[in-house]
């Protein structure tokens, strides 16, 4: 399972924050050649974000380059930045399959031969985008996550961007439910108000209850925030211990009905109490030794 | 000869008195009495308000080779020194020496007053602009004395560094010479460091440009120890003094380090009832106190005091309940001011109550905690803040060695990499505290703990801190910047290095150029 609770932007025009990237504990690092970077910067950042991948160690982070759409520099900076290694390419603006197809085809061309294949992460901010999700999830098997940008989104909506995100709920479902049904990760929208870590709290845990399974970053200071509301709880590890020992419990007695506190344990509850299980078990949150 | 910590200390210094050479932060004794100031009386109707400054110098009087001693509590925004000197050079005074307890860019024109044979001494605690950059090209024919805040206030009271008239910038003073430092145009807050010299001087000279009515109150230094009071048009300006307001970094890695250095304090155990603390105003020290903060607010802890300079910071912290007195030793913005001028549990202390190593006893030795900065760190986890990576000054102890060689536990919060830069070196250009005295080195990638405190280090790894060992960070540095060149110096010592305890820590050379 690869871990995508945090994924930080890094603006690629910024050597200091390029150099750092990796210091903050991000699970992936997105060096972004799209949004943080003027149109007169592209070619130094682009620049910079390979040598960058080539040069700089972001420890256990995932590295991501977030490059420009398909209409602008996409192929300009495919051809660049693929040959360096990134864990993942950021799509922008991906609206159809067919994009995907075009990207996948042009990372196939760039790859050398000896290199681990690059994944595909699909950012979808426009009403297309949010149409076609479950076409693009399954659009090629380089595609391992689906990601909602709200801003762009709602301003081709028309909505107003709220705090509350009402006017992003159907997008932030639909993704979130695409990326399940082609068994590929859904990652929410940044919350955009560094400063406001309260804000940001609600909108995570309001991210997870809806089945998001991480968050775009803007902020290193936003990183902690996220993880611990991904992370799970002291309480979910020991229910989801509980729900294992029940199903054991239940095996050893030769009977086919587990249950916990009354409530019966079928595969669903298993197969949850599993996943958190996995993931604090990953996140040495176990206890015993680390 | 070397040094406890393998500096090589020459047996003879031209210009300085004996040497002895540094022997571990707590192997030097003091065998002596206190210096004894000159006993005074005056008549009920002597008046001590004088004109100007040429009076007060013909009254005392200056003469050729005295020691003049100053504050810093004006910082960049002092008038006063430059106008003692001008006055000295008016007057044709000659081989003065200066004891000024920091030295900022606005004292520039000292340069001058060394050049034209005014001044020929310099003894201060920290130094920063053109005076430390023309001292490390060898300004002055003997080196510069640079001590801690509580060692000069140690060399006072011990008679090290007689100072024959103490000339006080005083924000506010009555006619018979109470001072203090909450009221007036060039409000400072606190005159802490100016409390040694009052006690100890031969003479004592207020400079004001704000006479209130007597008796003056608050009173921070006592009519009792004050010769005379000279008003003047303007001692300094409040730009340079004060800051509205002191912000926390948004420097992402100074965040980064920040937080985790409130993570190692949480891990020692300390942040309880009673915990007391000191942090610098700066950059990473000031935000790791907003991390130390949340912590405490969460656990409900009220903590016993905090100490050193003071920001608006906290005394947010004390108006919130979270320390129940603040050590005031200087203040650094408006919102000090207003609080030690108000608040009973905000407590104005003198440099050797704060941090003097030679008296029975200093609030250093009572903190739980302190963060400090470095500019450079060696593999034994001696500290530089005196020398820059090209040699010349850009700093001094201040409370550095102090509050190291206090705290239970001392941190150094520190960028591994300053610009393209390593900061852990094998040996530092110039070590100012003593390895023995740091505990805890913290980074943007990683926590390296003094081989010493291996309870520490126990504590750290328990609390999934990433410790590593400071080699390791040291290697990390050098394969993303490369190891530096060592800096060539020249022969010429232009400053001697005082550890706290009088002894000499180091000496630094002159600089090419």
């Amino acid at each position: 399972m690869d871990l995508r609770r945090s994924m930080l932007f890094i603006p690629g025009n910024n050597p200091g924050m390029l150099q750092n990237g990796g210091v903050f504990g991000a699970d992936s690092v997105i060096l972004d050649l799209e949004d943080a970077v003027a149109p007169m910067e592209k070619d130094a950042a682009r620049f910079l974000v390979a040598q960058a991948l080539r040069t700089v160690d972001y420890g256990a982070s995932e590295t991501v380059v977030r490059i420009n759409p398909l209409d602008t520099f996409a192929a300009v900076d495919i051809k660049a930045i693929v040959p360096c290694c990134p864990d993942a390419i950021l799509v922008p603006k991906v609206e159809s399959a067919a994009d995907i197809h075009q990207v996948a085809a042009m990372i196939a061309a760039a790859e050398k031969p000896d290199q681990a294949p690059v994944k595909i992460i699909a950012l979808l901010e426009t009403p297309c985008g949010i149409v076609e999700a479950y076409h693009i999830a399954k659009a090629d098997p380089r595609v391992v996550a689906l990601a909602l940008g709200a801003e762009d989104y709602t301003a081709g909506l028309g909505a107003m961007r709220t705090k509350e995100g009402t006017e992003i709920f159907t997008a932030r479902t639909i993704v979130i439910n695409a990326a399940a049904a082609a068994n590929v990760q859904s990652i929410d929208t940044p919350y955009t108000d560094a400063n406001d870590e309260e804000g940001l709290l609600t909108d995570t845990q309001l991210a997870k209850r809806l089945g998001f399974k991480g968050k775009l970053s803007i902020n290193p200071r936003q990183i902690d925030v996220i993880h611990t509301v991904f992370n799970p709880s002291l309480n979910d590890i020991d229910w989801a211990q509980q729900v294992i020992q029940a199903i054991r419990k239940a095996e050893a007695e030769g009977s086919g009905v587990a249950s916990l506190n009354g409530k019966m344990v079928d595969l669903p509850i298993v197969n949850r109490a599993e996943r958190i299980l996995h993931l604090a078990e990953l996140l040495g949150l176990m206890g015993g030794e680390k | 000869m070397k040094n406890a910590i393998g500096r090589e200390i020459p047996e003879t210094i031209s210009g300085i008195a004996a040497i002895k050479p540094f022997a571990g932060a707590f192997a030097t004794s003091p065998k002596m009495t206190r210096q004894a100031p000159k006993v005074k009386t005056i008549k009920p109707t002597d008046r001590k308000l004088v004109d100007n400054l040429v009076e007060v110098f013909k009254k005392i009087p200056v003469t050729d080779g005295m020691t003049l001693s100053f504050h810093h509590h004006f910082r960049n925004g002092d008038g006063v020194v430059n106008m003692v000197l001008a006055t000295a050079a008016q007057l044709g005074l000659k081989n003065l020496t200066v004891a000024l307890s920091s030295v900022f860019p606005v004292h520039a024109p000292i340069i001058e007053q060394v050049k034209n044979g005014v001044v020929t001494g310099l003894d201060t605690n920290y130094m920063s602009g053109p005076v430390a950059q023309a001292v490390s090209k060898g300004l002055f024919s003997k080196p510069v004395v640079l001590r801690t805040h509580g060692g000069r206030g140690r060399a006072i009271e011990c008679g090290q560094l007689k100072i024959d008239v103490a000339f006080i910038a005083a924000p506010a003073a009555d006619e018979y010479g109470n001072l203090n430092g909450v009221e007036g145009p060039a409000a400072c807050g606190s005159l802490g460091y100016a409390f040694p010299d009052a006690q100890y001087a031969d003479y004592v000279v207020a400079v004001t440009d704000y006479i209130g009515e007597y008796p003056l109150s608050p009173i921070s230094i006592p009519q009792t120890r004050v010769d005379y009071v000279v008003k003047v048009e303007c001692v300094g300006d409040p730009k340079g003094i004060v800051s509205g307001t002191t912000r926390i970094t948004k420097d992402p890695v100074g965040l980064k380090i920040a937080e985790t250095a409130a993570k190692v304090i949480q891990a020692t155990g300390l942040i309880k009832n009673g915990f007391a603390f000191q942090t610098g105003a700066g950059g990473a020290s000031l935000a790791t106190a907003a991390f130390v903060r949340k912590m405490m607010e969460k656990d409900e802890v009220v903590g016993s005091f905090a100490l050193g300079g003071i920001t608006g910071y906290m005394v947010d912290m004390l108006e919130s309940g979270l320390f129940k007195k603040l050590m005031d030793v200087q203040g650094f913005d408006l919102e000090a001011i207003r609080s030690l001028s108000t608040n009973p549990n905000h407590l104005e202390i003198g440099a050797d109550f704060y941090a003097s190593p030679f008296n029975a006893g200093c609030a250093v030795n009572q903190l739980d905690v302190v963060i400090l900065g470095a500019t450079e760190m060696d593999t034994d986890f001696n500290v530089n803040v005196v020398t820059g990576s090209d040699g010349v000054i850009m700093g001094g102890s201040g409370g550095h060695a102090d509050a190291a060689a206090g705290a239970k536990v001392t941190i150094i919060v520190a960028n591994l990499l300053r610009g393209r830069l390593p900061i852990i070196v094998d040996k530092v250009l110039t070590a100012t505290t003593p390895g023995e005295t740091i505990d805890v080195l913290v980074t943007e990638r990683g926590v390296a703990v003094n081989p010493l405190r291996a309870d520490l280090k126990e504590k750290f790894l328990a609390a999934g801190l990433p410790v590593k060992d400071i080699q390791e960070l040291k290697q990390l540095a050098e394969k993303i910047a490369g190891a530096p060149k060592a800096v060539k110096t020249g022969e010429k010592i232009v400053a001697v290095v005082e550890y706290r305890d009088g002894t000499i820590i180091d000496v630094v050379r002159q600089v090419e150029g």
